[in-house]
């Protein structure tokens, strides 16, 4: 068989972890070669050293047959080797152009480069502006640019970590369209993602990971879902719980909320209505940049808006802070964990005294009671196993998992009438993920409201009694989970209207 | 090779240490200086560091030169905390020293005990009010703290010159830019006789005024909502909004407060050791202070021990200058060394020095 | 009108005119030109993602260090070369400490400031009441002695027209160089710039040493030129304002010349009405005028309310000033409030920009300040 990249016996190690373990497999020219696993198996640290980020202990890769050891990004891609990483690598002040030859390694005259954009983005489906400012893009828009970076170099493999996270499923189509014809161009891909679905209709064959070693290579298309799962994860699935909630009483009401933003490159939020009920799990999904962290920020208390817009057990609380709202019993869990919902350079005490010192009483008189807190802190590590050596450990050094379940768990342990949590299992583990929506789920059966906003499709349907789609800073009208299809779904997520 | 790597959690003993070793960095650097200028480094140390602390008389000059430092380096350190960078501490102590002493000369011979009081309150409000400037130009505007506090230092500088050749002027004086020399109930009483402190010390009430503010400011700072609000918003802003805090709260109470500090600085200085309104008033402190204010890491007990550092500075290079001819910019340029090596001795706390490539797992 | 601003009564308006153009100008030009230096060295800093704040510490260490190389060997050209060169051996102190040493900008910015003051006067002690070495002027035949046009634009010395050559160079650098974009995308988002293999230590390091360069440049002209000698603490604020210029110039180079010439202009005015003991208030309500005049031709291209509301509350100022000018013929203000203007014109020009917060968002490189942890 003719083959692109051969990999065999790849080893890397990091103080206290061994990332990868005796990892060998090899692609075809144009297969497209899905790499499976779950957060934190060694997909990232594979790849990092395929593009020659990091070098490898041990092992050996060849490249076209020769030998292939690249010690720089720079040398990867000299021998063809081309990567579109999850984070972009993008300056929002700068033009298409700009970004773009940032990105290159030679320099191009401005004019050459402009039509070159224009003519590749246009011929693989993806068409660019190249005078556009990055900031006014979409985020869909943004991996185009990312993309086309990769294909003026005229890779021989392209590597791409986690696609699909940030797009709607109409962008995903237009990116496997664009793929395809990659690979009939007998351009390799390596595709990295834990998106079951989407493998086995794209990906010729599956590498999976588990624990930094290699434990399966198969054939996506043979292969269901669950068992890929299965494969990933290595232990058998059980199924969730069937949801049968009966909504309560109207806890929180959105009545045409509407907040212009000051922020060049922020959101507009128009005419936004809502209602959540006691007992119910209410899912909103939406691409990232639709005004979802604007939503938030309105009902933590952030951003004030007309008193009525808001109202919590019928009492319009807009213009409320967010202490105010929190004694009432409105609490909320931002997306972003390091700087956001946690003040990254404090102790875990500290942290809980920053959202807990209203409801849990942690001061009298404006005068802390720091035992108190600590011991609040020390039970929420408790009950949601957090991973610490102890409370006065910063927040920054605990792993994005831990760290998650803290932040739920503070908010959920104050015993909150409503609760909004924004991306709650975003590049968290899967055991983390799962403990983390089994106690939203708690909470909802006693009685709270819980509002999900997640770009997860797979997770709302798991969890939503309703749902509503964010898109352009509008939300869809609600309707009950399981009376709407996917392809609707994805739809309003673009943009378009709901049949 | 020698790499930077980074600590779990900010090392404790680097955080009382690097001043300490900045300290003696200053003292190594400072003696290569003066060995530069000719002098004897080890007797220009000796003269600077140690002969004060020996001398009773010095010993309370300490104090005296400590306090204003001390008190405006407080009120700055909250500010620092949040991010909110008050520059202008000297023009808030000049006005808090022009509306004190506008304040007892207005009195002037009325025999009063609440006259002090009166001149404290004006001095604390017109430092303020000038601090509030800026505050309100970056909550309203945007406008940056830092450039509109300095600006105003020049403008009070300018305002102190109207003021002692105009409206405070002596009329009795010659025609002399300076004000009269207080009356008796508008100068700080001294501590003359109290345990401690030698028969004729120049320590006055401020000084204990300063003294008592420490543990406070302490206080406020550990135990108090508004230092853990302050804290937040200087480690992670968005994280204090999220919690409630409102920014321009924090700016206007941090500005405030740090005005309202120099001020009274000002006016102890005025009605302390200057006992009347001069232009050679501003001393610097205001600058001083924010040497001190990160010497002793922004932690109002630190700021007492490197106020009395400072302090020692200004004694002994004062002593330094008469006994050994040394010039009196090189204190200046001494007290910049040590700011430069605390700063750079700072990434210990949070970053470890490692020899050699990194350790790997088997 | 002449006896009302308080100028002897038979100065006709025509000569006022031309000292105003061949001699209050060229002035203003002069004092403009250290800043044009420093905010120009500063503005590819910031650029590049740093805020130093050291700017007036490398200005007066520019400033001893030309004069004493100057005076010591009888070139003034020498003086601005070593000026330059101490410039950027200080700023890199600064750049050593922030971006290796990863300390706080600011406190490492003050300190750079109190440090070179404190070494300046230091350096500076054994030179004070010396005259340097004067530094050529342009001299062009036929061109320089041209009438009032001569005066006006041939007659400098050789800095003035290098600074605005220095200007066009950093916008030719920023905008149409590989280079120059590398700088501003370390600007915008240094991770980023990382990401890309960029060195973005490297980078700043070198932007940092630039922006000394200008400063110690910018401070030499004062004791070279504008004073012309040396004295302690003789800069007196002007590195903060050049760095106040900068937000001025929104990071624009063309729009820093503006803002150094509008600072220029104010000090010269103030210094010439303390010397010729004019009537501040019928200054105030002339210059009021201007500005209203030329705040009416913005408005007339964008039409809007709240400017001709600006335009009518400016020109009742201008018309009162002028009312009580007649009425006092004689009120002459303390010189130490004239001083007071060119720092509150600063402190009224940054409110003026900052406060359209939308716009200075798009244009402040957005990494300013930040700390870049190099992380794998």
């Amino acid at each position: 068989m003719n083959t692109l990249l051969d990999i065999s016996g790849l080893r890397k190690a990091y103080p206290g972890v061994v990332a990868n373990d005796d990892v060998a497999f090899d692609i075809a020219p144009g297969e497209v070669h899905a790499l499976l696993g779950e957060n934190g198996a060694g997909k990232s640290t594979l790849v990092k050293m395929i593009y020659g980020l990091v070098q490898p202990d041990a092992g050996h890769m060849r490249l076209h047959g020769r030998d292939y050891a690249p010690t720089s990004p720079k040398d990867a891609r000299a021998a063809g080797v081309s990567m579109v990483f999850q984070h972009f690598s993008l300056f929002e002040a700068l033009s298409v152009r700009e970004n773009i030859a940032l990105g290159l390694d030679e320099a191009v005259a401005p004019r050459t480069l402009s039509d070159r954009i224009r003519t590749v983005s246009r011929d693989y489906g993806l068409p660019l502006d190249p005078d556009r400012l990055i900031g006014d893009l979409s985020v869909g828009e943004r991996q185009r640019v990312e993309i086309v970076r990769c294909l003026l170099q005229d890779p021989r493999l392209l590597i791409m970590d986690e696609p699909t996270s940030v797009l709607t499923p109409q962008e995903v189509e237009t990116l496997f369209d664009t793929l395809r014809l990659l690979s009939k161009r007998g351009v390799a891909i390596l595709y990295i993602s834990h998106k079951l679905d989407e493998i086995r209709v794209l990906c010729d064959r599956a590498t999976i990971l588990r624990s930094g070693k290699v434990v399966a290579t198969c054939l996506p298309r043979d292969e269901t879902p669950r068992s890929l799962a299965e494969m990933m994860i290595g232990t058998t699935l059980a199924d969730p719980p069937v949801r049968r909630a009966i909504p309560g009483r109207t806890l929180l009401k959105l009545t045409g909320l509407s907040l212009p933003t000051d922020d060049p490159f922020g959101v507009t939020l128009s005419g936004i209505d809502l209602t959540l009920r006691a007992g119910e799990v209410t899912g909103i999904a939406g691409v990232a940049g639709n005004g979802q962290d604007e939503l938030v920020a309105v009902l933590s208390g952030e951003s004030p808006v007309e008193a009525g817009m808001i109202r919590l057990d019928n009492v319009p609380i807009g213009t409320l802070g967010p202490n105010r709202r929190r004694s009432l019993g409105l609490l909320s869990a931002p997306e972003e964990r390091l700087g956001h919902a946690a003040a990254p350079e404090m102790s875990l005490t500290d942290n809980t005294m920053l959202t807990g010192r209203v409801r849990q009483r942690l001061s009298t008189q404006g005068f802390l009671k720091w035992n108190v807190a600590a011991n609040f802190a020390r039970a929420v590590i408790a009950q949601f196993d957090v991973r610490t050596p102890g409370v006065d450990t910063p927040a920054r050094a605990l792993s994005g998992g831990n760290l998650q379940k803290f932040v739920i768990g503070r908010e959920v342990m104050q015993k909150p009438r409503v609760l909004v949590v924004n991306q709650p299992t975003w590049g968290v583990d899967a055991a983390a993920a799962a403990a983390i929506r089994q106690s939203l789920r708690d909470l909802a059966a006693t009685g709270a409201s819980v509002l999900v906003i997640s770009q997860d499709l797979d997770e709302l349907m798991e969890m939503s009694d309703q749902f509503a789609v964010i898109a352009g800073g509008r939300l869809s009208a609600t309707r009950p989970a399981g009376s709407i299809s996917i392809e609707e779904i994805g739809r309003m997520m673009g943009g378009g209207e709901a049949a | 090779m020698i790499r930077l790597e980074p600590r779990l959690a900010p090392s404790r003993t680097m955080m009382w240490g690097t001043p300490v070793l900045a300290v003696i960095a200053t003292m190594i650097a400072g003696g290569i200086l003066f060995a530069i200028l000719g002098k004897n480094p080890v007797e220009a140390i000796w003269t600077i560091f140690v002969d004060p602390i020996l001398d009773p008389y010095s010993r309370d000059e300490l104090f005296v030169k400590a306090a204003p430092l001390v008190l405006i380096a407080i009120g700055l350190s909250f500010g620092f905390r949040a991010g909110v960078w008050n520059i202008g501490a000297e023009g808030q102590f000049i006005v808090g020293a022009i509306a004190g002493a506008a304040v007892g000369l207005a009195f002037y011979g009325t025999s009063a005990i609440w006259l002090l009081p009166l001149m404290a309150l004006a001095g604390m409000a017109a430092g303020t009010f000038w601090a509030m400037i800026p505050a309100f130009l970056k909550v309203r505007y945007n406008a940056n703290e830092i450039l509109v506090s300095l600006m105003l230092v020049y403008v009070a500088d300018q305002l102190l010159r109207a003021m002692v050749a105009g409206p405070l002027r002596n009329p009795a004086g010659f025609n002399f830019p300076e004000s009269r020399l207080f009356h008796d109930s508008a100068v700080l009483p001294l501590l003359q006789g109290m345990p401690g402190l030698t028969q004729y010390t120049r320590v006055h009430l401020g000084v204990l005024i300063a003294l008592i503010l420490v543990p406070l400011a302490w206080v406020l700072l550990r135990k108090h909502v508004l230092g853990f609000n302050i804290q937040v918003m200087g480690s992670a802003p968005r994280a204090a909004r999220f919690s409630g805090v409102r920014p321009s709260s924090i700016v206007y109470i941090c500005l405030g407060l740090s005005g309202a500090l120099a001020g009274l600085a000002g006016l102890f200085e005025v009605a302390g050791p200057a006992g009347q309104l001069v232009p050679a008033l501003p001393q610097g402190y205001g600058f001083t202070a924010i040497i001190v204010a990160f010497l002793g890491r922004l932690n109002p007990l630190g700021i007492l021990a490197a106020g009395l550092v400072m302090a020692l500075t200004y004694i002994g290079g004062e002593n330094a200058q008469l006994d050994l001819n040394l010039p009196r910019a090189a204190i200046s340029v001494f007290q910049g060394m040590l700011l430069f090596f605390l700063l750079g001795l700072d990434i210990l706390v949070r970053y470890r020095i490692r020899f050699g490539a990194r350790g790997i797992a088997q | 009108m002449m006896d009302v601003i308080g100028l002897s009564a038979d100065l006709s308006l025509v000569t006022a005119l031309s000292y105003l153009l061949t001699v209050l100008l060229p002035t203003m030009i002069i004092a403009a030109t250290p800043l044009v230096l420093a905010s120009t060295g500063e503005l590819v800093v910031e650029k590049s993602g740093v805020l130093n704040l050291g700017v007036e510490g490398m200005m007066i260490m520019g400033a001893v260090v030309g004069f004493i190389v100057a005076v010591e060997s009888g070139t003034p050209v020498a003086g601005f070369v070593i000026a330059a060169l101490a410039g950027a051996l200080l700023a890199l102190i600064f750049g050593f400490l922030t971006q290796v040493l990863l300390s706080n900008q600011v406190a490492t910015g003050l300190a750079l400031t109190l440090f070179g003051l404190g070494l300046a006067a230091l350096m500076g002690q054994t030179y004070t009441g010396i005259r340097p070495p004067q530094t050529t002027r342009l001299d062009i035949p036929e061109v320089s002695d041209f009438p009032i046009l001569g005066d006006m634009l041939f007659s400098y010395d050789w800095i003035v027209y290098f600074a605005l050559a220095l200007v066009g160079a950093v916008w030719w650098f920023l905008n149409h160089t590989r280079p120059g974009l590398v700088l501003r995308a370390v600007g915008e988002n240094h991770d980023a710039a990382h990401a890309l293999g960029y060195r973005v230590i490297t980078i700043r390091l070198a932007a940092i040493a630039f922006g000394g360069a200008c400063a110690g440049m910018g401070g030499a002209y004062l004791s070279l030129v504008r004073v012309p000698n040396w004295s302690e603490g003789m800069t007196a604020g002007i590195g903060w304002i050049a760095l106040a210029i900068v937000v001025f110039a929104s990071w624009k180079p063309g729009r820093v010349i503006i803002g150094a010439w509008l600072f220029g202009g104010v000090t010269i005015l103030q210094i010439n009405i303390q010397a010729a003991n004019l009537n501040i208030l019928a200054i105030a309500a002339i210059v009021l005028a201007l500005v209203t005049v030329v705040m009416i031709a913005f408005n007339l291209r964008t039409k809007s309310r709240q400017g001709w509301i600006r335009v009518a509350f400016l020109g009742a100022l201008a018309l009162l000033g002028w009312a009580m000018a007649l009425t006092w013929p004689d009120f002459r203000l303390d010189s130490a409030y004239l001083s007071m203007t060119p720092y509150l014109t600063t402190i009224v020009v940054l409110v003026a920009i900052s406060g359209d917060r939308t716009r200075a968002a798009l244009n402040a490189p957005a990494s300013l300040g930040r700390v870049f942890h190099a992380s794998n």
